[in-house]
């Protein structure tokens, strides 16, 4: 199944991962007052980008399916979202490891973080739904419908916190990285979103690919059971 | 007229009906065969507006089933009783009647108390009625709003004797009234007693189509068997 | 007009089953108590705070007996196949997904003002002359809770595990509608002015309206494939 574009993606994808480490570890300065933990930031901020990217091609796809049909819809927006899960896994994991000597704890409740979380919580929840429907029109209509209800409630859940949290405010600072930055480190920040597009892309042709042969599976089983 | 047109109906990858076109004329009745799984109740929900096809359509005179126009013309008795345990006997039909918009039901519910025999249970709750009791307020249920196209799921299977007699005599009484009835069962000889056309589906493709004959009401097995069994 | 007549065909039936069967509600009644209970242990419930926290020790209550309420809405209907019935019946989805929408709504409310005494009196607050105020706020967190709720109840219907799939695909989605009416609630028992805290009203507001039309869109989808 291996074809030739699959190893042009993955040699792109491999180059480009490396080449963030080494922007990030030793190429682009370190920053003044938070020292080495400020780095893992290239690591951390990327992953969710692509986990937004990651609901939104899950959104469009399942509306495609809704309208069109065409399970190759529903490959795409599978596979998203799985990839979306781990993308968003690595960004709240990163998150803790960053807060807890700049901030002095692990994780806190604001805007960013809780959306973060809910978003993941709701990654989560699709493809456990999915793995609770037998059939397979029946789990790609719901886990469609689904999605639409998550990405609107996404969007909703980040203003509410926004408001929230302008009512309340909280005891640290969040966010703010974006002023200031030395140029060095934009362009490393910016080189490794890219890098991580890349590598969502790569992924995802194998997940696509993967969702394709598990649905031929299941239908082959059920073709074969009713002979 | 009800027509299916190239209708597919897919669950994931697995086609459980393929490519079956089929003309129902109004007034006939059809009796819907094959084993279990090849594909029965299948076309029948989508028939019923339950669910849609994947591919193909099916009209009524022309228009799509799940116009609410439609709908009301269908009656339908599936695999389960659709009746509400918590509700009397009255209030179940007054409920399908408000669903079906049928004003001022009372008489017509009385009525339809009296055929199934349950008008002295009119206010007793189906929760407490013996199985053959709540069977004929599912026929009632079915048949309450004067559908003019019946679709019947097995009707037969695990129906009492007098609730099989009474269903019988309704859908005796129905085609001659020139109603649309499709029936799908495993009985032969009792469905093609009754049918004016048969229909055998095999492994979701449309094995046979035709009107009943007096050669198919004298062996109906051998023919089931022709198009059933061919690989 | 159709639509709300079906619509209301339906609330009517699911609100005179549960008033002869009254199965839903007293259970999620009992259950409330039990949540009242355990959070007893949780802090202090006398101290000072807990006023603070009123807001939320409330909702969550609620939210967790509503799920319970949620959880039955749809799955009754497969008792019998009557889903099939009513599916079948020429009623559009929405007038379904509205019908069960408002009886679920009455269920909580009446659920909401059942527990508030009993909340009242173990955990001290006071809100008898709020109540104005806090109707509004209970009707919109509610709505806004329970048309999602009906929605996933009825996404969820013939998916394995529903009991666990609904909290869990409902709770996430209705974070900001939960926000919103904690934080109201909250200002309402600590006695603080209600007007700084009237764009939350006006969010759940907008919040309902979404995804009212959200569930009206998309329910026939979810019902018939």
């Amino acid at each position: 199944m291996k074809s030739q574009s699959d190893w042009i993606w993955a040699g792109v994808t491999a180059v480009m991962m490396v080449t963030a480490l080494y922007l990030t570890f030793v190429w682009v300065p370190m920053e003044r007052t938070m020292g080495v933990v400020q780095r893992i930031f290239y690591f951390h901020a990327p992953p969710f980008f692509v986990a937004a990217i990651a609901i939104v091609v899950s959104l469009v796809a399942g509306i495609r399916f809704l309208v069109t049909r065409d399970f190759r819809f529903d490959e795409l927006a599978v596979a998203s979202a799985e990839l979306g899960l781990v993308f968003e896994s690595m960004n709240l994991a990163t998150g803790p490891f960053w807060a807890r000597p700049v901030w002095g704890i692990w994780w806190t409740w604001d805007a960013r973080l809780t959306s973060a979380f809910v978003l993941w919580l709701m990654f989560v929840g699709y493809l456990i739904l999915r793995r609770a429907v037998d059939e397979p029109t029946q789990r790609a209509v719901l886990s469609a419908v689904l999605t639409v209800f998550q990405a609107v409630g996404a969007v909703i859940v980040y203003l509410a916190n926004r408001l929230w949290r302008t009512q309340h405010p909280q005891p640290v600072i969040a966010g703010g990285q974006g002023s200031g930055l030395h140029p060095d480190m934009w362009l490393t920040f910016v080189f490794c979103t890219a890098a991580f597009m890349v590598l969502y892309l790569c992924l995802l042709r194998h997940t696509r690919r993967l969702e394709r042969m598990r649905r031929e599976i299941e239908g082959l089983r059920r073709t074969v059971h009713s002979l | 007229m009800i027509a299916a047109q190239g209708v597919w109906k897919f669950f994931g990858d697995f086609a459980a009906l393929r490519e079956v076109s089929l003309e129902i004329a109004a007034g006939s009745t059809l009796a819907l065969l094959g084993r279990n799984g090849a594909g029965k109740t299948t076309l029948l929900r989508m028939l019923a507006a339950l669910s849609s096809p994947s591919r193909g359509t099916i009209t009524a005179d022309g228009a799509s089933l799940r116009e609410p126009a439609q709908r009301r013309r269908i009656g339908l008795i599936g695999h389960g009783i659709s009746i509400y345990d918590d509700l009397t006997a009255a209030e179940n039909l007054e409920f399908f009647a408000s669903l079906y918009g049928i004003t001022a039901p009372g008489e017509r519910i009385d009525r339809w108390l009296e055929t199934t025999d349950l008008l002295r249970v009119r206010n007793g709750l189906a929760r407490q009625f013996s199985r053959g009791m709540r069977q004929r307020l599912a026929i009632a249920r079915a048949f309450f709003h004067d559908p003019d196209i019946l679709l019947l799921d097995e009707p037969f299977t695990a129906l009492d004797d007098r609730a099989a007699a009474l269903l019988s005599g309704l859908i005796r009484q129905a085609h001659d009234q020139g109603r649309t009835l499709i029936i799908s069962t495993h009985q032969l000889r009792e469905a093609l007693q009754l049918a004016t056309d048969v229909a055998v589906l095999d492994r979701g493709r449309l094995a046979f189509s035709g009107p009943n004959t007096e050669e198919l009401k004298a062996a109906p097995e051998d023919f089931y068997r022709k198009y059933t069994e061919t690989a | 007009m159709e639509l709300l007549r079906q619509a209301w065909a339906i609330a009517r039936k699911d609100l005179r089953i549960e008033r002869r069967s009254k199965e839903v509600v007293n259970a999620a009644f009992s259950f409330a108590l039990v949540v009242l209970l355990l959070f007893s242990f949780t802090f202090d419930p006398t101290g000072d705070q807990v006023r603070e926290m009123s807001g939320g020790l409330l909702w969550l209550v609620y939210s967790f007996a509503g799920v319970l309420v949620l959880t039955r809405s749809f799955a009754q209907e497969t008792q019998n196949d009557c889903l099939d019935a009513l599916v079948a019946a020429p009623v559009p989805g929405s007038a379904i997904f509205l019908g069960k929408a408002l009886a679920n709504t009455v269920f909580l409310l009446f659920l909401e003002l059942a527990t508030l005494p009993v909340f009242t009196i173990f955990y001290n607050v006071r809100w008898e002359a709020k109540m104005a105020w806090l109707l509004p706020v209970l009707v919109l967190g509610t709505w806004g809770f329970t048309v999602i709720g009906t929605v996933f109840s009825a996404l969820t219907v013939s998916v394995r595990l529903r009991e666990l799939m609904l909290p869990l695909l409902v709770f996430p989605i209705t974070v900001p509608a939960l926000m919103a009416s904690v934080q109201l609630t909250t200002t309402l028992f600590t006695g603080e002015p209600i007007a700084g805290d009237l764009v939350w009203l006006q969010f759940l507001a907008g919040f309902d309206l979404i995804f009212t039309l959200l569930g009206v869109t998309l329910v026939e989808t979810i019902l018939v494939g």
